[in-house]
C-alpha cells in the first residue's frame, strides 16, 4: 500500500468494492423507478461478474430477478484490424431479449470510451433497447470520445502514465482495485 | 493463429482448440439474431477460387464471409477466364492487383493451395477448401466441431473412417486433425482404396468394418470417388456396399450413442443406405450447417487482426523494394506510424 508509484498500490479494498456496487444498485434502481424492464449486460471480461453482483444486490432491495447478460465486444472494436485476432468470449443475450428494455451496460474500467462505444454497436445489431445506460467501477478519466457514465463507483484521476486494474473474486480471487505504472500493474495480476 | 490454412497439420492442438471455441460462438453470436452479421471483416474482400466442382463448400465460404461482412468475390472454372486456359499463376497475379486479402481455393491438383500461398504471387492468406486427394482443412474442422458438440471433448474418443482412403482429401485432414486432438481414429477400407504410406498416418487401419464398429464412437462414411477412378479397384458397387457400407445391420453394431457422419455428397445405397443417413443419430445436416461456423471462426481469425496485415505490408515492402519503389525514410515514416497506433491500441486495452 506504498504511495511509491513503481510498485502498484491498491486504491479501493473488497469492502470498498462492495459498498460501491450496493449503492450503483440502489441508483440505479432509484433512476429507474423499480427494476422493471432492466436488463444487465456485462461487458467482458470483468463487467460480466460485476454485473451479477449488482442483479444480486437489485434482487435483495426489490425483490425483483433481473435478467443478466455479457456481452463481448471484440469483433466491433476500432483497433480489432490493428492487433491479432483475439479469441472471442461468450456473448448471452438473455431469453427476453433487449427490445424496449432499459439496458444497463456494466464495465469494471471507463477510460477511453472506445470499449463502450463498441459496446453500443454491438448493442445495435442485437436489439433496440428503450434507454441504455452505463455503470462502471472505476472513472479514470482521459475520454477519448464524448461518453460518460451514468453511474460511477469510484472516480480515480489518473495520469496517462498509470494503469488501473480491478481485480474480482470471481476471476481473480480477491477484489481489489490496484493503479500502478503502466505495464507493472498487470504483471502483479499475471 | 496461422497466416494460412494448407493442411490440418498446420493446426497446433492450441489453434485448433481456438478455432472449434470461436465456431461455437459464431453460432451463438448468429442464431436467433435480427441481424445475422458481424462487423469483423468488414473491408476485407475474399475470393473464393474454384477450380473444382462444389456446392457446399463454396457456398458455405460465401455465407462465412458475407456473415462477417466481408465482400466475396467468386471465382469458377466455368464461365471465368479459368475456362478459356489461364494457368494458376495468371489468375493469382490478377487477384492479387484486385486486392485480395483471402484467397479460398479449390483445385484438383494437389499442392495448389500450397504453391499459391508459397511463390510470392499473392500477399492475401490462402484457405485450402480442397486439393486434389490431398487436403480439405477446414472439413476436419467441422467434423471435428460436429463430434465435439455431441460427444464432448475428442480426447481418448475412437473415430472409425470408412470407404474410399485413397482418393479422399477428407480422410487424410481428418486423421492428422483428430489426432491432434487426442482421438484414436481407424480407417476401413479395402486394402486397394488405402493409399501407400498409410503406415506412416498416426491411426489404425483395419479391413473388417464390423470388428471396429463395436468400439465407435463415432463413424464417418466416405463418398466413393468414382470420378477420381480410372482403375478397378473393387469388382462391383454391390460388393463394395456388402463388405464396406453402411446398412441397418451394421448400424445396430454400433454402440447406442454412436454418431455417423458423411462428408457429402452421399451416393445412398452404395456407401451408406437411406435409413441410416436419414436416422437421428446421424448428424449430416448438421455438418452442413456448423460449416458455415467453422468457416466464419477460420476467416475470422486468420483475416480479422493485425498479423496478416502486418505480414501483408511485409511481403509488399519487400516486393517495393526489389522493385525499387519505395526509399528506406519512406518505410521508416510507416513503422514509426505502425508504433504509435501500437501505443494508442495499448491505451485503449485499459
Amino acid at each position: 500500500m506504498s504511495r511509491d508509484l513503481h510498485s502498484s498500490r491498491a486504491v479501493l479494498d473488497d469492502d470498498d468494492v462492495a459498498r460501491a456496487l450496493t449503492r450503483i444498485a440502489h441508483e440505479v434502481v432509484e433512476r429507474n423507478k423499480g427494476a422493471t424492464d432492466l436488463v444487465l449486460l456485462g461487458i467482458h471480461k470483468r463487467g460480466v461478474p460485476l454485473a451479477r453482483r449488482l442483479a444480486e444486490r437489485i434482487a435483495a432491495v426489490e425483490g425483483v430477478d433481473v435478467p443478466v447478460g455479457a456481452l463481448d465486444v471484440t469483433m466491433y472494436r476500432d483497433d480489432l484490424r490493428m492487433r491479432p485476432a483475439r479469441a472471442l468470449e461468450p456473448t448471452d443475450i438473455p431469453p427476453g431479449g433487449v427490445d424496449d428494455k432499459i439496458v444497463v451496460l456494466v464495465d469494471d474500467v471507463l477510460f477511453s470510451g472506445r470499449t463502450i462505444r463498441a459496446a453500443l454497436t454491438a448493442l445495435d445489431d442485437i436489439g433496440r433497447p428503450r434507454a441504455v445506460r452505463l455503470v462502471a467501477l472505476v472513472d479514470r478519466g482521459h475520454r477519448q470520445l464524448p461518453i460518460r457514465a451514468d453511474h460511477v463507483g469510484k472516480n480515480i484521476p489518473t495520469s496517462m502514465a498509470e494503469s488501473v486494474k480491478v481485480l474480482l473474486s470471481e476471476v481473480d480471487g480477491h477484489d481489489a482495485v490496484l493503479i500502478g505504472r503502466r505495464g507493472e500493474a498487470s504483471e502483479v495480476v499475471s | 493463429m496461422i497466416r494460412h490454412l494448407l493442411s490440418a497439420a498446420d493446426l497446433s492442438l492450441e489453434d485448433a482448440t481456438l478455432v472449434l471455441d470461436t465456431a461455437e460462438e459464431m453460432s451463438r453470436l448468429t442464431e436467433g439474431r435480427s441481424v445475422k452479421k458481424l462487423p469483423a471483416l468488414r473491408g476485407r474482400t475474399v475470393v473464393n477460387l474454384f477450380f473444382e466442382d462444389s456446392t457446399r463448400t463454396r457456398t458455405s465460404f460465401e455465407i462465412a464471409a458475407k456473415r462477417l461482412s466481408a465482400d466475396v468475390i467468386n471465382f469458377s472454372a466455368k464461365g471465368s477466364s479459368l475456362s478459356k486456359g489461364e494457368n494458376l499463376k495468371d489468375t493469382a497475379l490478377t487477384l492479387e492487383a484486385m486486392g485480395a486479402d483471402g484467397v479460398v481455393v479449390r483445385h484438383a491438383a494437389s499442392g495448389a493451395p500450397y504453391r499459391l500461398a508459397s511463390s510470392g504471387w499473392i500477399s492475401a492468406n490462402v484457405l485450402n477448401a480442397g486439393d486434389g486427394t490431398h487436403e480439405h482443412p477446414t472439413q476436419a474442422l467441422l467434423d471435428a466441431f460436429t463430434l465435439r458438440k455431441r460427444l464432448g471433448e475428442l480426447a481418448g474418443r475412437h473415430i472409425v473412417i470408412v470407404g474410399d482412403v485413397l482418393h479422399s482429401r477428407v480422410a487424410r485432414s481428418n486423421v492428422l486433425l483428430l489426432a491432434t486432438l487426442g482421438a484414436r481414429v481407424t480407417l476401413v477400407a479395402p486394402p486397394t482404396l488405402l493409399p501407400t504410406g498409410v503406415d506412416q498416418w498416426p491411426c489404425a487401419v483395419s479391413y473388417t468394418l464390423d470388428d471396429v464398429l463395436p468400439s465407435a464412437d463415432a463413424v464417418m462414411m466416405l463418398r466413393v470417388q468414382r470420378e477420381r477412378m480410372n482403375d478397378a479397384f473393387f469388382p462391383s458397387a454391390r460388393e463394395y456396399s456388402r463388405r464396406y457400407g453402411l446398412d441397418l445391420r451394421r448400424f445396430s453394431l454400433l454402440p447406442a450413442e454412436a454418431l455417423v457422419l458423411h462428408p457429402g455428397p452421399m451416393n445412398r445405397g452404395m456407401e451408406i443406405t437411406a435409413d441410416v443417413a436419414d436416422d437421428e443419430r446421424s448428424v449430416i445436416v448438421e455438418q452442413v450447417s456448423n460449416g458455415v461456423h467453422v468457416r466464419m471462426a477460420v476467416l475470422y481469425l486468420m483475416l480479422a487482426g493485425a498479423a496478416s496485415d502486418g505480414a501483408r505490408d511485409e511481403r509488399r515492402s519487400e516486393r517495393d523494394q526489389v522493385n525499387g519503389a519505395v526509399s528506406d525514410g519512406a518505410r521508416d515514416e510507416r513503422d514509426q506510424a505502425a508504433g504509435a497506433s501500437d501505443a494508442a491500441t495499448n491505451e485503449g486495452a485499459e
